[in-house]
């Protein structure tokens, strides 16, 4: 369960986030989608607690993030996919994560072979594609074998059994009763892979709803998307 | 972490916490897996053996004036190395943790453990370990092959004299403290450049602005001046206008702690 209630940010004077409050819950995958800059990154930084909020906050099981005894097994994310040393391979990038919250090496082993990169474990990880540093990112993300999983544009750069591989690894993670929350600009991508839905746009809720909700709205899933979203986007280009 | 909250049963262990200790060795870890901690360290070895061997080896003792002499130092001279290389051991504890800042790898760190200054601790503590192994190995090595090749009639240094193994102790320390101070700067700045050029500007330049100066305010600058406090602390003959050896070791761990709790000031306050 994620709860974020009145989150505010403001980078310098430009407002990032403006009092955004949702819940993601436990059992299905949500998507958490907007337009380019509409502040999925920067919120799911506050669920983290690697921004500070201006105002307002973020649970996770009815903790704020700094208060969780053992972090990775608790929450798991992906956040950027190169947040890694390129120095270091990635079986090391794991196994010092691993360590910071007394998981063992068995696991690091575990994560390695389901994201398919154990044959690359032990590359210096900044020769890696961004498919396969995204592969590491969520071999990251599932080492502690978290209730909680954040997820921010996992389907980046990866092929296409790649994008079918996370989705029905999503899918699953869902069913054993996790908690999950995907962000995406795509909701062609999110029909296929979630359930619920957070819509936000320029940093405000635009809706909390459900993708079988959002498709009975208009003709189809992307029209009513965009229905939802226009006027709630920063940057478009023009035909 | 019940199911009632998250819905879902984690089967791994719940009781007590992250801490220290397991923050210690995420950074042991993290250290020891770049290529750049051990070629720092071999370098900054071979730079304090070889110039010891290259100061002391070319000594022409026999020629110096008899207050050239007086003050010749065959102890604190061992540790010419310490010049340039100070400065080694000084980026290794900058890259520390700019580079996580560069890659974005702080915010994996930071997920890991969100107690921030906790982190900064942990890293403060395995650098310094690595850093001290070094730097004493280096100078008790700088110290012997030095001796070595100092020619005769020169005096040699024994670590049997008064004040002698103080001087190889305290230079082995000193890169680690210059260490701990790089990872404070590149914890307040971030930037793997701009923080060595804010720790160069420290060491190297401070003392060349007070160069112009008239000689009463360089005598009193010289005992607060990190590069100048290192004569201090290497030195068996004592110097002019310095502060005895332990009062500036306690000086310049002072300076580190500063660095570091500014460090860990900023890392509390800013965005990840």
């Amino acid at each position: 369960m994620i709860e974020a209630r009145g989150l505010v940010k403001y980078y310098r004077s430009m407002l990032a986030v403006d009092h955004l409050s949702f819940d993601v819950r436990p059992g299905t995958v949500t998507g958490f989608l907007g337009p380019n800059g509409a502040g999925k990154s920067t919120t799911m930084r506050m669920i983290m607690g690697l921004d500070r909020p201006d105002a307002g906050q973020a649970r996770i099981g009815g903790k704020s993030y700094g208060d969780l005894r053992w972090p990775l097994r608790e929450v798991g994310a992906l956040l950027d996919a190169k947040a890694f040393h390129p120095g270091r391979t990635a079986r090391a990038h794991l196994t010092a994560l691993a360590a910071s919250n007394a998981i063992g090496r068995q696991r690091v082993e575990e994560v390695l072979a389901s994201t398919g990169i154990e044959k690359a474990a032990d590359r210096r990880a900044g020769t890696f594609s961004l498919g396969m540093s995204q592969r590491l990112g969520i071999a990251a993300a599932l080492l502690g074998d978290p209730g909680v999983l954040l997820l921010d544009e996992p389907v980046n750069g990866l092929d296409p059994e790649g994008i079918r591989w996370i989705r029905t690894l999503l899918r699953s993670l869902a069913a054993q009763g996790r908690t999950v929350l995907v962000s995406s600009h795509l909701i062609s991508e999110m029909a296929h892979t979630a359930d619920a839905l957070v819509v936000i746009g320029q940093g405000r809720l635009l809706a909390q709803t459900t993708v079988a909700q959002l498709s009975a709205r208009g003709t189809s899933l992307e029209g009513a998307f965009f229905q939802l979203t226009e006027g709630a986007t920063d940057y478009s280009g023009r035909l | 972490m019940n199911t009632a909250t998250l819905g879902y049963q984690a089967a791994g262990r719940t009781r007590g916490r992250y801490g220290f200790r397991t923050v210690a060795r995420m950074e042991w870890q993290k250290l020891r897996t770049v290529r750049s901690t051990w070629s720092i360290v071999a370098v900054f070895a071979a730079a304090m053996i070889s110039l010891a061997v290259l100061a002391l080896g070319h000594e022409n003792y026999a020629q110096l004036s008899a207050a050239g002499r007086a003050s010749f130092d065959p102890a604190s001279n061992a540790f010419l190395g310490l010049v340039p290389s100070q400065l080694l051991l000084g980026v290794l504890g900058v890259l520390a943790i700019t580079t996580e800042f560069s890659s974005g790898a702080i915010r994996a760190t930071f997920a890991a453990a969100p107690r921030r200054r906790l982190v900064l601790a942990a890293k403060a503590a395995v650098l310094g370990a690595v850093t001290l192994a070094a730097g004493e190995i280096s100078a008790f090595a700088a110290f012997s092959a030095g001796q070595a090749a100092l020619k005769a009639p020169a005096p040699h240094a024994t670590l049997g004299q008064p004040g002698a193994l103080r001087a190889v102790v305290l230079a082995g320390a000193y890169p680690a403290l210059i260490a701990l101070i790089g990872l404070g700067i590149g914890a307040i700045i971030r930037h793997t450049a701009g923080a060595i050029c804010a720790l160069v500007g420290l060491v190297f330049l401070l003392p060349l602005l007070f160069a112009p100066l008239s000689p009463s305010i360089q005598n009193t600058a010289q005992k607060f001046l990190p590069d100048l406090m290192r004569n201090s602390l290497t030195a068996v003959r004592p110097v002019a206008h310095m502060l005895s050896p332990w009062p500036t070791f306690g000086l310049l761990c002072a300076y580190a702690l500063v660095a570091l709790a500014a460090g860990a000031w900023t890392l509390d306050r800013r965005d990840a």
